[in-house]
This record gives C-alpha cells, sequence and structure tokens, in this order.
C-alpha cells in the first residue's frame, strides 16, 4: 500500500491511485484527484455522479457499472463520457474515494 | 441439472419437484460458436428439455410473470400460480440488442450479426460463405456476458476461416472490446494479446460501443471514435430474465438474482435460490460455473428444508476452453481470487496445458458437448474435476493479483 498526499492531506491509496479507506474521503480531497485526472473544476453534474457512486457504494458495498450508472444517476451515459473521459466509472469511483468498480470475467 | 441433481439428492416424500421453462428447446450454447463457420449445425446443438429431465420431476411449458417473494408464489403468464418450499432461479440472461443505439436497425443480419442466439449464427454462416474480403469487426458491447471469452474464440476461428477459404489476406480482422486489454485478468489478457498479434488480428481497447450504424457501417464509442466495418459481428448487452426486474427485491439493476457469492442463497428470501447465469455473484457467466455451483446449490437446498446451516462452499470456480483456430484451444481455470494462470490441468501431471495452446484442449472442447449432455445435464460428477478451483498444477505470478 502506498500513501498520496493531496490539498495537503495524506491518504492511503492502492497501485492505481484510489483511496484504500472511503471513511478517508473529502470534498476538497475528490477536487484534487479530480484536477489530478484532467477534471479543473468539479460542476453540479459531476457531484450528481459522484454522490450517486459513493453512496451506492456505502449502501450496498458495490460500486455501480456504467451501464447502471447510465440507468440510475439521472445522466446519460453519453454524457457521463465527456463529463469523466475514459473511463467513466472508474474516474468517479476515484473521485468518490471509493475502490475501483470490480470488472468480472 | 439442478432439478436432475435434487431429485437425486431428495425422496419423492421429501419434495416434488416442478421445472417451469419458457419451451421444450434447449441448446447447447458452446456449439453456437462453431455455426458460422459450418463446424456443426443448428440442428446438432437442440434438444427437447422434457428429455433431459429425470423420471419425478414435473415439466410446466410457460412464461413466468413474476415471483411474489412474500407470498412464496410463482405467478405464471398464463394466470396460474405455483405455491413453493424452496425457489430456484435458473434462468439464464437475456440479450439486449435494442439497448444499444442502431444495433438493431438497418444491416441487423445482413451485415451486423450476433452468434449468440441459433437464428444469428446461422444467419452469420450464411453471409461468411459469401465474404470474399474487406474489414470484419469483432466486439462485444460490455460485461457481463455469457461466457467472455467467447468473442475472442470467434475472432480467433474467423482468421482460420478466411485462412482455409484463401481471402484471409483480403481481411482486416479486428478485435473491439470495452476492456483495457485483450482479456480481463493480466495473465491470460498478455498472452491472448500475445495471439492475437501472431495472428494479425488487430485490438482495438476501451471502445464503449454507444452505437452501431449497420448503414454507415461504423461502430460509433461513447468518446466519438469510430472503427469503420463491412461485417460486424457483436455481442449485445446482457440483463437478466425480464421476469427478474418484474419480481419486487429479487434483482439488481440488470435483472441479475442479488446471490450470496459462497453458498447462492438470495439476499432477498432465505428459501430462494439462483444458479448460472441468472445470479449477480461476481464469476464468469459460464456452464463449467453453473456445474461447480450445482453442487453447493444442491446441498444447501437440502441443508435448507432440513433445518440445518448453508454452507458456503462455492469459491468462483470457472474451467473454460479457448479455441484458437487450426485445430488448437488454450485451457483457463480460475475462481473469484486466483486468476487464470499457466501451468497443467487437472494437476502438474495433467494432461492439459494450462493458458497455451494444443491440440488436446481443442479435442477436449470437441469431447465436451457429450459430457454435457450425458454428464452435466443428467447433474453427474466428472471424475477427477472437483467442485473448488486447485492450486495444484498452476505456476503462481511473481506478484499476487488483487
Amino acid at each position: 500500500m502506498t500513501t498520496a498526499t493531496l490539498s495537503g492531506t495524506t491518504v492511503d491509496v492502492d497501485a492505481e491511485g484510489f483511496l484504500t479507506d472511503p471513511a478517508e474521503w473529502t470534498e476538497e480531497l475528490a477536487a484534487a484527484i479530480g484536477r489530478e485526472n484532467g477534471i479543473p473544476e468539479l460542476t453540479p453534474r459531476h457531484w450528481q455522479v459522484v454522490n450517486y457512486m459513493r453512496t451506492t457504494y456505502l449502501d450496498t458495498g458495490q460500486a455501480p457499472s456504467i451501464r447502471s450508472l447510465g440507468k440510475q444517476s439521472g445522466v446519460p451515459i453519453k454524457e457521463l463520457y465527456a463529463l469523466f473521459p475514459k473511463g467513466p466509472a472508474k474516474l468517479a469511483a476515484k473521485i468518490g474515494g471509493i475502490p475501483k468498480p470490480r470488472g468480472c470475467i | 441439472m439442478i432439478a436432475n441433481r435434487l431429485r437425486r439428492a431428495l425422496t419423492i416424500d421429501e419434495a416434488a419437484i416442478t421445472v417451469v421453462d419458457r419451451d421444450d428447446m434447449h441448446v447447447y450454447q458452446p456449439g453456437l460458436l462453431f455455426v458460422p463457420f459450418g463446424l456443426t449445425s443448428v440442428e446438432e446443438i437442440v434438444r427437447s428439455r422434457r428429455r433431459q429431465i429425470r423420471d419425478g420431476v414435473e415439466l410446466r411449458t410457460a412464461e413466468v410473470d413474476h415471483v411474489d417473494l412474500e407470498m412464496d408464489r410463482v405467478h405464471l403468464g398464463d394466470g396460474e400460480t405455483l405455491p413453493y418450499d424452496v425457489l430456484v432461479v435458473a434462468s439464464g440472461s437475456r440479450l439486449q440488442p435494442e439497448e444499444t443505439e442502431g444495433m438493431t436497425g438497418p444491416g441487423w443480419m445482413e451485415r451486423v450479426f450476433t452468434f449468440y442466439t441459433p437464428e444469428g449464427a446461422a444467419s452469420l454462416a450464411e453471409a461468411l460463405r459469401s465474404f470474399d474480403g474487406g474489414r470484419v469487426v469483432v466486439s462485444f458491447v460490455d460485461l457481463p456476458i455469457k461466457c467472455p471469452v467467447a468473442p475472442l474464440e470467434l475472432a480467433f476461428l474467423a482468421d482460420w476461416y478466411f485462412h482455409d477459404c484463401g481471402v484471409r489476406d483480403d481481411v482486416e480482422l479486428t478485435f473491439v472490446t470495452p476492456l483495457d486489454g485483450a482479456f480481463t485478468k493480466p495473465v491470460a489478457s498478455e498472452q491472448l494479446a500475445g495471439l492475437l498479434a501472431a495472428k494479425g488480428i488487430g485490438l482495438v481497447t476501451e471502445f464503449a460501443t454507444g452505437e452501431v450504424d449497420g448503414a454507415g457501417g461504423r461502430l460509433v464509442s461513447y468518446d466519438d471514435r469510430e472503427v469503420p466495418f463491412d461485417l460486424l459481428v457483436t455481442v449485445p448487452l446482457h440483463g437478466g430474465a425480464a421476469y427478474v426486474e418484474r419480481s419486487s427485491g429479487l434483482g439488481d439493476d440488470l435483472g441479475f438474482v442479488r446471490t450470496d457469492p459462497r453458498t447462492l442463497q438470495s439476499t432477498a428470501k432465505p428459501n430462494v435460490f439462483a444458479i448460472g447465469d441468472a445470479t449477480n455473484v461476481p464469476t464468469s457467466k459460464a456452464g463449467s460455473v453453473t456445474h461447480f455451483e450445482a453442487e453447493v446449490l444442491t446441498e444447501n437446498v437440502r441443508r435448507y428444508l432440513a433445518g440445518e446451516p448453508l454452507e458456503d462452499g462455492f469459491d468462483g470456480h470457472a474451467n473454460c476452453f479457448v479455441e484458437t483456430g487450426f485445430h488448437k484451444a488454450l485451457l483457463i481455470d480460475f475462481n473469484y481470487e486466483v486468476e487464470p494462470l499457466p501451468g497443467r490441468y487437472p494437476s502438474s501431471l495433467g494432461p492439459l496445458p494450462l493458458l497455451k495452446e494444443s491440440r488436446l484442449n481443442h479435442m477436449a472442447k470437441l469431447a465436451f458437448q457429450s459430457i454435457y449432455w450425458h454428464m452435466l445435464l443428467p447433474g453427474r460428477e466428472i471424475p477427477g474435476i472437483s467442485t473448488q478451483m486447485q492450486m495444484r498444477g498452476k505456476k503462481a505470478a511473481a506478484t499476487a493479483s488483487a
């Protein structure tokens, strides 16, 4: 396990930079992770997705997949890709301070 | 299969067993991979369901409307209700081509195919017979899908087919995946990417398909990348059975039954269990998985009825042959924790190499159809193959997998 310092706070992260303890997450941290990953500022639409992601994980123990996000978060998949370039589910999970969504074989 | 196993485990006095299924056509689904290349036909891989079921099991041919978890009743499409003490949901997964924009539009079943249905596989066979060159794209939209290695196998077999037809040099073959590599897990992904490269098959990764433009011959991703095609073989999105979605509390947002990954008991109600593609457990949706689950599930249904604690014995074990063409295949064996590793199977002295092409693996894959009808469906064990994945014979990766 490694640590990262973001916005002056040191947190535990995995090899890909996902927080290992969701309890260490703060909104400032989220903004800092966003900036590190090419999102200069988190808009209300970003927050809608990040909050949905985080709440679902804390409630169910599983991060939603991109299809679930498209159906349930109120933000269509096309827009998700515009908001979170490359991998919306992965990036929103990272910003939300929860583990990387598990791909299943 | 689970009904046959339960019938053997429970006497007629202990339980009456009823199977509800929508039709009397059981498809040997692994065979669909071979239909497009004329290596088998739809007639050869379809049999009557009724004839696979043991005496002492009633078969009802009906659609299920929904399950009432509160009242322990299955509501059939014709309005009849079936009360139960224990329910096992084994309704598989459902293809949802209509969920992807344009997929079922112009060109569907003409230049845009799926081989995941008997009709699709047969139409693709027809199209391939007259295909003499151009851009062929093999893709899947997103996980989960049944048999996640099947799209790769289709690409490998297409390479072989075009080679044998003498047109391989005129075909640009490309594999398009939403994953960041050829496969989900690192060791196998690297091995399979190497095979794609060696066969001259292009690999496009992290491609989240947003639209299929059949008329224009384009796959378009959500982030506006495009892959052109003359012929597309794709695997549509999958969801659970529609009745699971209509049954309050039973399924997740994709219609797969919320299931304890170790006991296979539904998390919604203790007298409901699920098996195979119908579950949301995080392993492959593959026939081998269902076989391994069946042993744990049968025992747990027996324990539940006897008032005993359930065993948490299912480890996510999957075992898949991967056809690579030219009479060869790979074998992968893995579970929830252990990714597919190289080595030998079923032990270090075993005849079958893991993650490595061999003729014997290909022959084993072909022999499997007979094992399926004569051992798996009747609910018998395969000698020497254990339910839990074994580490013996496997070469562990240098670093621990996540």
